[in-house]
């Protein structure tokens, strides 16, 4: 389980890197998104896995008797999915926008002169 | 103890935005709201401030789950005083916004937005846990992408693509390195980490894992090989935005670079010498960008590189000299860069443009202004006795007794090349006569007096306020030299923390 | 493209998804479940209905905007943090009643947070699923 999720992590950041490093807006967006994947993977991966109940104790015991599994890893990835949803949708929105102001999908044209500028 | 105090400043912000958003249409009570909770959050900023500078460092447990489990928020000298200048710029922002920013930007949630902002900086300034810190990163990001977009013209669009992409791929840095640190330590209370990370064996990890971070905070407060993101986007939001980005933004990557880098990890030689080379490399490539550039905010934009070079080889060196003098660097540019900005979209209404070559004639025109300006511009160029020479005067030192000389070197070509950036910025708007074949649009003598002091009140409050610094430059070497004192012993930090255990 | 199985289906779909997402909301605190999934659940219903009649008509069955949900969220989400600073207990420490109700169970300030955030997620989900669906038209 382990090993096939370091390859998914390896893939995942590989691919993520190798789209940003793209000139397409789009590419760019699913770059970030490929990136933000495999962190959170990362993250799970690193929490160490394993099968157990929910750390929450019955109010008559003195200590927990099971294997529990650690929620925190869980919580911090379903936190940093909730930002990058956010991030994500408004890095379409932009992008679109963008693209529907530019008509096109280049980041290299993205330098129109301004009046003031120079 | 239960404190309180220390989020007050971030639910004074909390609830303006949300009562904000309450009253969608209204923007003249949205603006009043805007100011009375900045105001309040100033006055508590102060309070936290002289409670922290008297009593020591006061920690409170959010939800009340004692320290290395729960979210602990901790005020100590360093964050106190950051939330205090952080209050101060947005006090002076919220007051110039009630004029410089257009109706149907404030229609579309300008302040709501702008609260929120302000809200994440004290957040971040304040939480002891690693991840907390990540959040209100992403909270500060993402209402620093809507401000940049709001109005929407293509400029700004273009600018905040890259300033999007970049600080994307900041946070997933950054979030990576929590991910390592979580899984190497089982811990994310930076203070139980701080102990936990000294015992680690496999110092490899460790240092892998401070690279991520390094990189992570080095885009966000923009140094050297990361910086260019900044110069192409600080320069197209309104005024007020650009004020709070420039001021504040970038320093709150510093502060990270800081807490980590001294609490987390200690840099040994190797990383010192890395630090030394991005301080001196930031420090030129900012301050070169700076001399070819006729906008008066891409000047500006650049010098924000150019002077973040000068704080970032203040940790480098690493010696208390160094740090006192990086801290007292950081607390006089907050305002002072903040300050700049707002002057240059007061420039901007009083000509209608910011290209240096069309402007001219501004001292002739509105000597009193100009003079005030003058001050801001003297304190940033570091002419004694004003708040930029002190710090200097340290960092040299500093860089001298560790035979640092590369640094000295482009501290003094910095502070040289600024002065000139400075001058001639002062000749081109202020003193030059006014272009003759140019139509001025002076948006500025129309206003109302309470209009036109709205827009002056700001500057003078940030410029009183960076006076104060260089006076009372005493005092404020003081309040550093205890923070620098707590950067290198972090001892009273973790045992405040985690209780002595 | 409009189905008429979808669109019975989704006739079907919208109450049965709600009352799921308000479950989920309820149980949320000791079982997975939870405020964020909850007003996801409840989301993906009016999206659904958005697919199967168009984003138009899933606007005018819901009258309000769905982004004037997200203030109110925020606001309920913002008391349940503050509540316990009147007890003087540090912010957002969870304060529970005494007796458990019935069927619902015990309820405290968590629940008048996740209740928050679940007001949140519709707002927000909504409200960023609809502007990108309308911009394409």
């Amino acid at each position: 389980m382990e090993l096939l999720l370091v390859f998914l992590i390896g893939a995942l950041y590989a691919s993520g890197v190798y789209l940003i490093l793209r000139r397409s807006m789009v590419r760019l967006l699913l770059g970030i998104i490929l990136l933000g994947n495999g962190t959170n993977i990362l993250i799970f991966l690193l929490g160490t896995i394993t099968k157990g109940k929910p750390p929450v104790m019955a109010a008559n015991l003195e200590v927990f008797e099971d294997i529990y599994a650690d929620p925190i890893p869980q919580a911090l990835i379903l936190t940093a999915i909730v930002i990058s949803f956010g991030l994500t949708s408004f890095a379409i929105v932009l992008l679109k926008r963008v693209y529907a102001l530019l008509g096109t999908d280049d980041l290299d044209t993205l330098n129109t002169p301004q009046e003031e500028d120079i | 103890m239960i404190d309180n105090h220390i989020v007050a400043t971030v639910l004074v912000h909390l609830f303006t935005a949300l009562a904000q958003l309450l009253l969608p249409k209204k923007t003249v009570p949205q603006m009043i709201l805007s100011i009375a909770g900045c105001l309040l959050s100033f006055l508590l900023a102060l309070a936290l401030f002289m409670k922290v500078y008297s009593g020591g460092i006061l920690t409170m447990n959010a939800a009340n789950w004692d320290a290395p489990f729960g979210i602990v928020f901790v005020a100590d000298l360093f964050s106190s005083t950051m939330v205090l200048l952080t209050s101060v710029a947005a006090l002076a922002v919220s007051i110039f916004s009630a004029v410089g920013v257009g109706r149907a930007r404030m229609l579309f949630g300008y302040f709501p937005i702008f609260h929120f902002l302000i809200m994440g900086l004290n957040g971040a300034f304040l939480t002891g846990d690693i991840f907390n810190l990540y959040v209100w990163f992403e909270v500060v990001i993402i209402s620093s992408f809507v401000l940049l977009t709001l109005g929407g013209r293509i400029p700004q669009l273009e600018g905040a693509v890259k300033y999007m992409a970049m600080n994307i791929l900041a946070s997933m840095f950054f979030l990576t390195g929590i991910g390592i640190l979580y899984g190497i330590t089982g811990s994310l209370n930076m203070a139980d980490l701080s102990l936990k990370i000294a015992q680690v064996e496999d110092r490899s990890v460790v240092n892998l894992t401070a690279i991520f971070f390094l990189v992570g905070f080095g885009i966000k407060s923009a140094v050297f090989p990361l910086y260019f993101w900044l110069p192409s986007s600080y320069h197209t939001p309104p005024s007020a935005v650009a004020a709070v980005f420039g001021g504040l933004l970038t320093k709150l990557g510093l502060y990270a670079l800081f807490r980590c880098f001294t609490l987390l990890f200690v840099p040994d030689d190797f990383a010192q010498t890395v630090f030394i080379i991005i301080a001196c490399a930031t420090i030129l490539t900012g301050a070169f960008g700076a001399l070819i550039r006729t906008n008066i905010r891409r000047v500006l934009s650049y010098l924000i590189v150019c002077h973040i070079g000068f704080v970032v080889g203040g940790l480098g060196l690493c010696s208390k000299t160094a740090l006192l003098g990086a801290v007292f660097y950081l607390i006089h540019d907050i305002i002072v860069k903040t300050n700049l900005f707002l002057i240059a979209g007061l420039i901007r209404q009083l000509r209608g443009t910011m290209n240096m070559g069309k402007l001219g004639g501004i001292y002739a025109e509105y000597p009193k202004i100009s003079l005030l300006i003058a001050i801001v511009l003297f304190s940033l160029v570091g002419i004694p006795p004003l708040s930029g020479f002190w710090p200097k005067i340290y960092l040299i030192e500093a860089a001298l007794m560790s035979k640092s000389y590369a640094f000295t070197a482009s501290v003094i070509l910095g502070s040289f090349i600024t002065l000139f950036v400075v001058a001639k910025l002062w000749s081109e708007v202020f003193w030059k006569d006014a272009v003759v074949d140019e139509v001025i649009v002076d948006n500025f003598k129309p206003l109302k007096t309470g209009r036109k002091f709205l827009m002056i009140l700001p500057i003078g409050i940030l410029a009183s306020t960076s006076l104060f610094i260089g006076l009372n430059a005493e005092f404020i070497i003081q309040v550093a030299d205890r923070i620098a004192n707590e950067m290198i012993d972090t001892t009273p930090y973790t045992s405040a923390v985690l209780g002595n255990k | 493209m409009k189905s008429p199985i979808l669109q019975s289906a989704s006739r079907y779909l919208l109450p049965i998804l709600l009352l799921f997402s308000v479950f989920l909301l309820l149980r949320g605190h000791y079982y997975p479940g939870g405020g964020f999934v909850g007003g996801l659940v409840a989301a993906i219903a009016f999206v659904l209905h958005s697919f199967a009649f168009g984003t138009a008509e899933s606007m005018k069955m819901l009258k309000y905007k769905p982004s004037a949900i997200i203030p109110v969220g925020l606001i309920v989400a913002a008391i349940a943090m503050f509540l316990p600073v009147l007890f003087g207990l540090p912010v957002m420490t969870g304060l529970w009643i005494e007796e458990p109700i019935p069927v619902v169970g015990m309820i405290g300030s968590a629940l008048l947070f996740d209740i928050g955030v679940y007001l949140v997620v519709i707002g927000v989900v909504l409200t960023i699923l609809f502007t990108i669906s309308l911009e394409t038209h």
